[in-house]
C-alpha cells in the first residue's frame, strides 16, 4: 500500500440491523482536498469515526499512508489530525493553554513546542488573541485555533468533520482557502465532510454519499459534466400530474422531489419559454441554471438533498 | 514510558486549571459538606452518643471524619462529570484520537481528582481543632496518606461512572442511589455497632467503610486507641488500596471499551 494515499476499500458499518456504510471503496492522494458530500444520516460521521480511529469498522479495509488501520492504529494517530464537528477546544483555556495541552499530547514540548504555537498562530493570524481564553473568541476565530490546534504535531493527514458549521460565508471562504494553501504548502491529505455545495465545490475531489452508499466520485467539474446543458426547477403544486404532462409534452424525463420538478435539458432558456407557454396555470416558479453538484445528487438518487 | 508521562501530567494540569477558573466549584464543594456538619452535628449532638465508640463521645466530633470523606467524594465527582459532556463534545474526542495509551488518559483524569479533592480535605483539616482532634506528625502524615488513598479511589470510581454515561442527568442518578448510600452506610454518618443485623452486614461489605475507618483511625494516631469494634489497620488499608486498584483497573477498561464500541 502506498505512503503517499489514503486507501479505503469496501468499508461497510452495520449498526444492528441498519446499514450506515454500504461498501465505500475511495482513495485520496497527497495534496488534495478530498470531500465527502452528503445530507445527514448519509454516512459521512461514521466514515470519519471510522477514519479518525475512533470506531472499528464492520468490515473493510482502510489504509492510511501505509499503515492498516485495524493494526496500526498507534502509528496513524501520530499521523493524523483531526477536527470534529463539535467544538474541541476547552473554553476555559487560553488559546496557547489548548495548543500547548495538545503538543504535549504528542509528545513536543519545551522551546520547539513553543515556537511552533508561535508559527502556527502567526499563521492562522491569532497571535494577538493568543492569551485570551477561548470563550472569548468568535465562533470563526475559534474554528482556526481549532484547526492550528489539529495541524500543531505536522500532521500528514488532516480530517474535518463538517469544518464550517455554525460559520457565516465570508468566513466559510476564508476557511476553505486557509485549506486550499494547507494542502498545497504542506502536500498533506486533507479530507472534509460536508453537507454544503459551496464548499464542496472548491474541493479537488467529490465523493457523493447517500444513505452509506458512495453514489458519485470525481472532481466537480466531472460530476456536473454528468448532467449534459442545463437544469430547470419548476416548483408546482400538482407534481405528479405536471411531471406525466411534461414527459408527455417534452422530451424529458422530469424527477419529483416534494413540489419540485427538476428537468435536464439542452437549451434551458428554450424549455422554459416553451413549458410555460404550455403549462401556465400549474407552475409557480421556474428557476433556470447549469448544474450545481446538488443537481448531481437529486439526479444520482432520485430524492431531494436534506 | 517517559512519552506517556507528559500526556498524563497535560492531563492533570488541565483539570487543576480548569477547576481554578471556576471558583464556584470551589465553593459547592466544600459548602454543601460543611452546613450538613453544623446542622447535622449540632442537632444530633444532644440526643446521640455513638454507639460502640468509648467514653464520652460528641456527635459533632464523630460526625467530622465523614463530612471530609464527604467532601472527598463530592469533588472527586464534580472533577469527573465533565468527561460526560466533553466526550460528546470534541474535547475529549481530540484527546482520544492523540497517539496517548487509554490508560495515561485514565491516570491523568484520575490524578487531577485526587488531587483537587486532597486540595479541600486539607482545607478541611483546618476545622480539625474545633472538635478536638489533636494532630501529630504520624497522625498528620497518615491522615494525608489515607486521604490520597480515598481520593483516588473515589475520583476513579467517578470515572469508571462517567465513561459509560451519555448524560449528565444520568451520572446525578447514579450518584443519589449508589455514591450517597455507600457514603451513609460507610460508617461516616452512624457506626455499624448499634445498627440491625442486616445493616451492619451491609456496612461490612462496603469499602468505604473501611476508608472512613482508616481516616478516623489516622486523626487519633497520637492520642487514643481507638476500640475494637471497628476493623483493624491493616485490613482498612488494605482494602482500601484494593479499593483504589479495582476501580482504577475498572476506570481504564470502561474508558478502553467505550472508545473501540462498533456502536459508538
Amino acid at each position: 500500500m502506498s505512503v503517499n494515499r489514503i486507501t479505503v476499500q469496501n468499508l461497510t458499518h452495520t449498526y444492528g440491523t441498519r446499514c450506515a456504510l454500504d461498501n465505500v471503496s475511495f482513495t485520496v492522494s497527497r495534496g488534495e482536498i478530498f470531500c465527502l458530500l452528503g445530507p445527514n444520516g448519509s454516512g459521512k460521521t461514521t466514515l470519519f469515526k471510522v477514519l479518525s480511529t475512533l470506531m472499528p469498522p464492520t468490515s473493510g479495509s482502510v489504509n492510511i499512508l501505509g499503515h492498516n488501520l485495524s493494526i496500526g492504529t498507534k502509528a496513524i494517530r501520530k499521523l493524523l489530525g483531526v477536527v470534529f464537528q463539535h467544538p474541541g477546544l476547552d473554553v476555559k483555556l487560553t488559546v496557547t493553554e489548548n495548543l500547548r495541552h495538545h503538543g504535549h499530547l504528542y509528545g513536543l514540548k519545551g522551546k520547539s513546542l513553543k515556537l511552533r504555537i508561535a508559527e502556527l498562530l502567526e499563521r492562522f493570524g491569532i497571535s494577538d488573541r493568543s492569551h485570551d481564553l477561548v470563550e472569548k473568541l468568535s465562533g470563526g476565530l475559534q474554528r482556526r485555533v481549532e484547526i492550528a490546534k489539529a495541524m500543531l504535531h505536522s500532521p500528514q493527514v488532516l480530517l474535518l468533520d463538517e469544518p464550517s458549521s455554525g460559520l457565516d460565508v465570508g468566513v466559510r471562504r476564508q476557511l476553505s482557502n486557509h485549506l486550499i494553501s494547507l494542502a498545497e504548502t504542506e502536500n498533506i491529505i486533507i479530507l472534509l465532510t460536508t453537507h454544503l455545495m459551496d464548499e464542496a465545490e472548491l474541493c479537488n475531489r467529490v465523493g457523493i454519499l447517500d444513505i452509506g452508499k458512495m453514489v458519485a466520485l470525481g472532481t466537480p467539474d466531472e460530476l456536473k459534466a454528468q448532467i449534459g446543458g442545463d437544469v430547470v426547477l419548476i416548483e408546482t403544486t400538482n407534481g405528479e400530474v405536471l411531471r406525466n404532462a411534461i414527459a408527455g409534452h417534452f422530451e424529458v424525463l422530469p424527477i419529483l422531489t416534494e413540489n419540485y420538478l427538476h428537468v435536464e435539458c439542452e437549451r434551458g432558456h428554450e424549455f422554459v419559454r416553451d413549458v410555460v407557454a404550455a403549462f401556465p396555470d400549474e407552475i409557480q416558479t421556474v428557476r433556470f441554471g447549469k448544474p450545481t453538484l446538488e443537481d448531481v445528487f437529486i439526479k444520482l438518487t432520485g430524492n431531494p438533498f436534506v | 514510558m517517559r512519552n506517556v508521562l507528559l500526556p498524563i501530567a497535560t492531563i492533570w494540569w488541565r483539570e487543576i486549571i480548569r477547576f481554578f477558573r471556576q471558583r464556584s466549584r470551589l465553593f459547592s464543594a466544600i459548602a454543601q459538606p460543611l452546613v450538613f456538619w453544623i446542622l447535622i452535628g449540632s442537632g444530633l449532638n444532644a440526643s446521640f452518643q455513638p454507639a460502640g465508640v468509648s467514653g464520652k463521645s460528641e456527635y459533632i466530633e464523630y460526625f467530622y471524619p465523614g463530612i471530609v470523606v464527604l467532601v472527598l467524594l463530592f469533588t472527586a465527582i464534580f472533577a469527573t462529570i465533565s468527561v460526560v459532556n466533553e466526550r460528546r463534545e470534541g474535547f475529549l474526542q481530540g484527546v482520544l484520537v492523540a497517539p496517548a495509551p487509554r490508560w495515561g488518559i485514565v491516570l491523568g483524569q484520575a490524578l487531577g481528582g485526587t488531587t483537587l479533592a486532597l486540595l479541600q480535605g486539607v482545607l478541611l483539616l483546618f476545622i480539625a481543632p474545633l472538635t478536638g482532634i489533636r494532630f501529630g506528625l504520624t497522625s498528620l502524615l497518615s491522615t494525608l496518606g489515607v486521604m490520597t488513598l480515598l481520593a483516588f479511589g473515589l475520583t476513579n470510581l467517578g470515572l469508571l461512572i462517567a465513561w459509560r454515561m451519555d448524560s449528565t442527568q444520568g451520572f446525578h442518578a447514579v450518584m443519589n442511589l449508589i455514591l450517597i448510600p455507600i457514603w451513609l452506610l460507610s460508617g461516616a454518618f452512624f457506626p455499624s455497632a448499634g445498627a440491625p443485623d442486616w445493616l451492619a452486614w451491609v456496612m461490612k461489605l462496603n469499602p468505604l467503610t473501611y476508608g472512613v475507618d482508616a481516616f478516623r483511625r489516622s486523626l487519633y494516631f497520637d492520642t487514643v486507641t481507638t476500640n475494637g469494634n471497628m476493623p483493624t489497620w491493616t485490613l482498612s488499608i488494605l482494602v482500601i488500596s484494593l479499593f483504589c486498584f479495582l476501580t482504577y483497573l475498572g476506570a481504564t477498561l470502561t474508558a478502553s471499551a467505550e472508545t473501540n464500541k462498533k456502536h459508538a
